[in-house]
Order: C-alpha cells, then structure tokens, then sequence
C-alpha cells in the first residue's frame, strides 16, 4: 500500500532521516516505534507530502508522491497535538472539511456517536478539553472513510474509555480493509493493534515484520521489552 | 486563475475565524473612535483629514504587520492540518492570505469610515480627500499584511520573526524619511529628482502618503519625494502611479511569499 524507499532528508546539518526502507501491507496496521528523535513523525510528514525528502521515493497504492495533492483524498492524518483555528466550532471545522472534499464524499460519524460528541462539536474549538480536541482530531481523520490511516499518538489525552473506543474503531476499520500507520509511546496500546512493527532508529528502519516475528526474535513476551530489547542490541552493536 | 473555489472556500472559512478573534472588534471600534475624536476637535476640513491621515500612516501598518505575523505564525498546526487534505499548497496560501488580510483592511474600513461618512466627508470637496485616506489605508492594510505573510514563511522561528516585522515597520514607517532627507541634504548640489522618485515607489508608506497629499492643495506638506512626484507627473497621473506602486506592494511579497510556501517543509 505504502512504499518508502531510500528515504533521506536533513533539515540544516542534521540528518533526520537516513536512507529508509519500509513497505506498508494493505489492511494491516503498521507501529511505528523507537525512541524520541528517531524520525518518527518526520517520516510521518514525508508520506503525507508535509515534507519533501531530499532523495529516495515514497509511493501510495503504486502512485508516487508529487505536487499533485489529490492522493492525500486516500490517506486520513491525525497530527500529534493538534492546534485548529481557535474560533471555530467542531461543526465549522468538519464542514470545512466536507466542503473542501467536495459534496460526493461519503462521511463516516460513528466516533461521533461512539463518543457523543455533538455537544462538543458545538462549542468554539479553544473551549474544548484537550481530551475532547484529540477526539475531534480522530473524528477528522476516520471522517472520509479513507483508504490509509496515519495516525501520529492517537491516544495522547484520552482517558481510557474513549482510547478503548478509539483502538475498537482502529480494529473495525482494519477488518474493513483499511490500512494504519500508528506511532505511539505506549507500547502496550500498540500491542492491542498492531499487526506489523517498525523499530526506528538514528533515521533507519532497524527491524520490519510481524508483531510475532519481533517477539520470536528478541525472546521477550511483549512489545515493550522487544522494543527495549533491540535497543539495547544496537546500543552494544 | 487565482481565484478558484478552494482559494475561495479556504478564505471564507478563514475570515470566520478572524472575525470571531477577540482583537478584530476593539480594533475597528478603537479606529472609530479616533476618527470621532479627530473630527470633532478639528471638523471634516482638509486639514484634519491630513491629521488623520497621518495617525493612518503610523497606526496601520503596525497593526498589520504585527497582528498579521502573529496570525500566521499561530495558523502554523492549521496549515499542517490542510496540507494533509487533497489541497493545493498555492490555494492555501492564497484562502489564508485573503481570509486574514480582508479582516484587517475591513476593519479600518468600516472603523475609519463610518464616523468620515456619518460626518458627509464622502460629499463636497473633501470627498477625494476623504476617498483616498480610506483607499491608502486599505491598500496599506492589505501591503502589509501580504508582507507579514512573506515574514512568517521566509522566517522559522516565531520571535525572530515579529522582530522582523516590528524592525520593518520602524524602518518604512519611522527611518525611511529621515533617511531620504538626509542623502537629499548632503548631495543637495547634484539632480536628486529620479533617484527619490525611486525612493518613494519603493515605500508603501510613502506613497500612500503622496496619493493622500495630491487629493489636497496642500504643497507645503507634500514633502520632498511627494513634491518630486508632482512636478514630474502632475496630481492625475501621479495618483494613478501612487496607487499602482502600492498594490505591487501587495502583489510583490505575495508571490514571493507563495512561492517558497509551494516549497517549504512543514
């Protein structure tokens, strides 16, 4: 579904991102992990089109990236942190949205419902909760029914019944035929989902594979101590 | 075409978000009161529309600039959020440029001008007068925000960028015309006239100011690069320049600006 292939971008003198190698399956869900500076979210805003790598080739469903911006009406984002115009309401911003994509696009509101968010949607953006701005953040991103889903810590800011909520989406989508592409610090959240993981580091992908395939390798019974595990490996290589 | 639907749809949801900001309010009601003020203590004469005129001249393009940099450093998240939808980059620039200039040329329209039309300054002889003190300071309003614009995309750093724009502001509107007298002082034996008129095309400032002046039989107060202006063009045509020189001041930073928005990282 997602091909990224010989990826390299540095921002000055520091190189972010060195060469990355990654192919996303289609109706799975691929973590991105590793620790903070690995180039997570800058490799997140070169598939997105938000950055342009200095070398290497990023392809969607087979069609590689260019200035033309209608391949982004496939892919959902939901950014880390979000920040939205602060007079708007969440009516506004999805109307907005709509408009944008035209009036034959199909909506999808059951994170809406699931959430019962129209209250919320209601009120100025700046008014809400930063709980209730990571959901309308997820009700963007879901709202078009895309094919691929780039979700940067979707998670952050929810409590656990509305992060429940959201992973039961995730996992329903999944099993729709959509694709994910999830970062996230929380390894144990990532456990629940992920099909497929990414460990990241230095601006390489170090280790691609199955969630399983990762646990056999390393001999650790879950995400975290896989993760922490290769970690330490490429710390004594 | 530079005005499709998206530029249009981007720019109306963008002026309703301006619109509802705590600032946009005081600000027209803060420029409605000055205009009263001003009128009441010195009438609708020439004279006190130069004196407003000239607090235009100072008070609009700082506004602009720095509201305007403020703006779109703060739209930043915004912007990542809409290049992540199938949208042009150019048509984001373009919808965000007009959605927040159009509120701060509206709102010194509508501020400035309610008292000027309460007052009959649209009628009579002070009508050109009055239509150019609205004129410059829209199209002032509109220059500088379009600069604000090419500040906050040429310039990362949120802080270094608002010093920037206050440092312009200073610089067109304060030490411009001091600078200009100067050089005319000291090379005050030589031909001067093409190298000031040059000068003034380049300072939006200034030429909304000689665009107010030529409205007014008021030579004294021309200055040296407005008097300039007039013996060479005479006050039709030198209108005609005046005004076209400020709109390439919004056109000019406009390009620029979407130019390298095309080409950014975000």
């Amino acid at each position: 579904m997602i091909e990224i292939k010989g990826v390299r971008k540095a921002f000055g003198d520091r190189e972010v991102l060195r060469g990355v190698e990654l192919s996303v399956q289609p109706g799975r869900v691929t973590a991105i992990v590793g620790p903070n500076g690995a180039g997570k979210t800058t490799l997140i805003k070169c598939l997105l089109g938000l950055a342009r790598p200095d070398s290497g080739v990023v392809t969607v469903g087979g069609e590689p990236l260019t200035a033309d911006p209608t391949y982004r009406s496939r892919i959902g984002y939901m950014p880390q942190s979000p920040r939205f115009p602060e007079n708007l309401t969440g009516n506004d911003l999805i109307a907005m949205l709509r408009d944008l994509r035209g009036p034959d696009a199909e909506t999808d509101d059951s994170l809406v419902r699931a959430w019962s968010l129209a209250g919320e949607l209601a009120k100025p953006l700046r008014i809400l909760s930063g709980g209730n701005r990571q959901k309308v953040n997820a009700v963007t991103a879901f709202l078009f029914r895309p094919e691929v889903l780039i979700l940067d810590e979707p998670t952050a800011g929810l409590d656990p019944a509305a992060s429940a909520l959201l992973k039961d989406a995730i996992i329903a989508q999944r099993e729709a035929g959509r694709t994910f592409v999830v970062t996230s610090h929380v390894m144990s959240q990532l456990e629940e989902i992920a099909d497929d993981v990414a460990f990241m580091l230095d601006g390489t992908i170090r280790f691609m594979g199955s969630l399983r395939c990762m646990k056999e390798q390393t001999r650790e019974r879950n995400l975290e101590r896989a993760v922490a595990a290769m970690m330490r490996r490429e710390e004594a290589a | 075409m530079i005005l499709n639907r998206t530029v249009l749809k981007i720019a109306k949801y963008e002026f309703r978000n301006v619109a509802r900001s705590r600032w946009l309010i005081p600000y027209t009601a803060g420029l409605a009161l000055a205009t009263e003020l001003l009128i009441r203590f010195s009438g609708t004469s020439s004279a006190a529309l130069l004196g407003a005129s000239n607090l235009i001249l100072l008070v609009i393009p700082l506004v602009s600039l720095t509201v305007g940099t403020m703006y779109f450093y703060s739209s930043r998240p915004f912007i990542e959020l809409m290049l992540a939808q199938p949208v042009p980059r150019r048509d984001l620039a373009i919808g965000l440029l007009i959605g927040s200039a159009a509120p701060l040329a509206g709102g010194f329209v509508i501020g400035a001008g309610t008292p000027l039309a309460f007052h009959g300054a649209f009628a009579g002889e002070t009508a050109r007068a009055a239509l150019a003190l609205i004129g410059s300071g829209a199209l002032l309003a509109t220059a500088f925000a379009s600069l604000a614009f090419f500040i906050s995309v040429r310039i990362e750093d949120r802080l270094r960028g608002l010093a920037t724009a206050i440092g312009a502001w200073l610089a067109l509107a304060l030490l411009y015309d001091g600078a200009v007298l100067f050089v005319a002082a000291v090379f005050s034996d030589y031909p001067l006239e093409k190298p000031l008129l040059t000068a003034m095309l380049l300072n939006p400032v200034d030429l909304a100011r000689v665009w107010m002046m030529l409205q007014l039989d008021v030579a004294a107060l021309l200055g040296y690069t407005g008097a300039v202006l007039r013996k060479f063009f005479g006050s039709g045509i030198g209108t005609v320049i005046a005004v076209s020189a400020l709109l390439a001041w919004t056109a000019v930073p406009v390009i620029l600006g979407v130019r390298r928005f095309q080409r950014r990282d975000f």
